[in-house]
């Protein structure tokens, strides 16, 4: 039997301050270009906590208007509001700065974060309102004098953390002299953990999942963490674990750029079905380095700076249940090492392969989840509307197969594509957005089949030229059907009848 | 262009001669095509590169102008290059390389 998509959280994490402070786009402005008018200007680019919640891509992200509807606002996207948004979503939440922080602490199981005595108090209170973290995360230690952090960030190296421009707190390094383990790395890696918690916290709160059900987790986003000697030994995914109280599970990290969350899925598919585990989940935080990635176009076209916050997901992979979407295993595309770079065969290996399996056409997919980044970001930076392009590329693809005219290139790129939403976090936007909307669209049967894929840029890490990605297809349950040669409950209970009869029989003799 | 591409453009054409160098590009769009199109010719408009201020004056061509398509195996061009010919805006690529290259090529 195929293993089921059960459920899917999505969470944001605005981060202004760290947007200016811990994006690479702006702590390289300010190491090469120290006085630049870009620098000057982010902070008055960056938008209030408000406008990111009635952002209409954001409202999207966590679950509350679906992607036709996102489609119906007229781009650009950032000067429109959702009249009456608010941050707590079907599918997951917006958090503020504040919160994000109080998480950081509740994340930090080796007092390397320190908060300010009287900003610990005003946030303690917030943490209780998510009863899925464990119990030490939700208890705020009393927080320190402001003097003893900024003497940990001047004469210790460590991180600051900001809110509303003011210091707050600090991540300590972890060791003296290992890079592994400074404070910069510490942060981000503290950053990915509150985040997917979080993430986590609340796919089992909002889907009255129980943490103790779980077997195993997949971490699945772009950072490390390890030491000197073992740079990127994990596990993010056990730690992950461990704070929202999954304690009959353990975990690992799948790592792949962006096609991480497609390669993690289809392994917890894999798990599931070969029986290894009944409940796997898939999860990731965001990445603060690339907070502001595009700012710089987005200042100079007088736009506000849209890549503002950090997000996080996570996915439920259970066994077959009869009701929620399956996961055809056996509908799998991958780029292998033989593909080659040129276009069509990346497209054809990620696409066609996986529907050649099954004796689909290219318009047998109702959906295509691609990299479905929000164009509103991507589209004033010279990158274009990363969602269309691909799906102009599946449609031309499908022209050469003559699975459709070309005149039907247009509508095909309507009809089975969508607008892109999520933000331009790498792994975050990549196939998995759309898993949410997946199960609601097939449960309700909206759509019969969508297809999940991910891709990934791997020559960034400079061991390998090669492309990757992978791609599954998800589809309505026909419900549980009892396999030919298998014998049915009714039949058992005939059996052990017979034999107990008989047993009874022989005994009478 | 990213810095490290624009090393190695530099290089390239340091040890064989901007005369015996054309740049082939393979960008989705009109723009970006232009913007590493206009860093080959007359320096990187970003003057974050190796390329800043540097105006090397090579041919640059798109690989879906004709300049380059008819100079190559069409069977190989259609199934490297075809599907993504059909996606691309080729009349907008190929007026931003042509004024790029009419303004800046010096070979």
């Amino acid at each position: 039997m195929f293993p089921v998509l059960k459920a899917a959280s999505y969470v944001l994490m605005h981060t202004p301050d760290m947007v200016l402070n811990n994006g690479t786009t702006q702590t390289t402005e300010r190491i090469v270009n120290p006085e630049s008018e870009y620098l000057k200007k982010v902070n008055e680019n960056l938008r209030p906590f408000e406008e990111i919640v009635s952002y209409p891509p954001n409202q999207c992200y966590i679950g509350n208007i679906t992607p036709e509807e996102l489609a119906t606002y007229e781009m650009p996207w950032y000067d429109k509001a959702i009249e009456g948004a608010t941050a707590h979503g079907k599918k997951g939440e917006i958090f503020e700065e504040d919160v994000f922080l109080a998480f950081i602490k509740a994340s930090d199981s080796f007092d390397l974060v320190l908060l300010e005595k009287d900003f610990t108090e005003s946030v303690r209170p917030k943490l209780e309102a998510y009863p899925g973290l464990n119990a030490k995360a939700s208890t705020l230690p009393a927080g320190i004098e402001l003097e003893k952090i900024t003497t940990e960030i001047q004469n210790r190296g460590a991180e600051p953390l900001l809110y509303k421009g003011e210091v707050v707190g600090c991540v300590k390094r972890a060791h003296d002299i290992d890079v592994n383990l400074n404070a910069h790395v510490i942060f981000e890696n503290l950053v990915v953990k509150a985040s997917g918690m979080i993430a986590m916290e609340r796919l089992f709160v909002l889907n009255n999942i129980d943490p103790a059900s779980i077997d195993y987790v997949i971490e699945c986003s772009e950072e490390a963490c390890g030491d000197m000697n073992q740079r990127g030994g994990g596990n993010f995914a056990k730690a992950l674990a461990e704070m929202t109280n999954c304690v009959n599970a353990t975990g690992s990290d799948t790592r792949g750029f962006c096609a991480a969350p497609t390669h993690a899925l289809i392994e917890a598919a894999a798990l599931v079905k070969s029986g290894v585990y009944k409940n796997v989940v898939v999860a990731a935080g965001g990445a603060t380095a690339k907070l502001g990635m595009n700012g710089k176009d987005h200042v100079k076209k007088g736009m506000p700076i849209l890549e503002d916050c950090v997000a996080g997901f996570a996915l439920l992979v259970s066994e077959n249940d009869g009701e929620h979407p399956i996961l055809r295993t056996d509908l799998v595309g991958g780029h292998t090492v033989g593909t080659g770079s040129s276009p069509q065969n990346v497209m054809s290996s990620l696409i066609t392969k996986a529907l050649d399996k099954g004796g689909l056409k290219i318009t047998d997919i109702d959906k295509y989840s691609v990299e479905m980044q929000n164009p509103d970001i991507t589209k004033p930076a010279g990158a274009g509307d990363v969602p269309q392009a691909n799906y102009k590329m599946i449609a031309a693809l499908g022209v050469m197969r003559k699975d459709l005219e070309r005149t039907q290139l247009n509508s095909f790129v309507e009809k089975h594509g969508m607008v892109g939403w999520a933000p331009t976090q790498g792994h975050i936007p990549s196939g998995v957005p759309y898993c949410g909307f997946a199960i609601d669209d097939i449960m309700s049967g909206k759509i019969h089949r969508a297809m999940i894929v991910g891709k990934g840029s791997l020559f960034l890490g400079r061991m390998t030229n090669l492309f990757d990605g992978v791609s599954i297809v998800v589809e309505n349950n026909p419900g549980i059907q009892v396999e030919e040669g298998s014998v049915s409950k009714e039949e058992i209970r005939k059996m052990v009848a017979e034999a107990m009869s008989n047993f009874a029989a022989s005994l009478n003799q | 262009m990213d810095l490290e591409n624009q090393r190695r453009v530099l290089d390239l054409t340091n040890e064989y001669g901007a005369e015996n160098v054309i740049v082939v590009l393979g960008a989705a769009e009109g723009e970006a095509a232009g913007l590493a199109a206009e860093t080959v010719t007359a320096g990187d408009p970003t003057f974050a590169g190796p390329l800043a201020g540097v105006q090397l004056g090579l041919r640059v061509y798109h690989c879906c102008e004709p300049e380059f398509k008819n100079e190559v195996d069409s069977e190989i061009y259609d199934e490297q290059i075809g599907m993504m010919e059909m996606v691309l805006d080729v009349d907008d690529i190929i007026s931003e390389m042509s004024a790029i290259r009419d303004e800046f090529t010096k070979y």
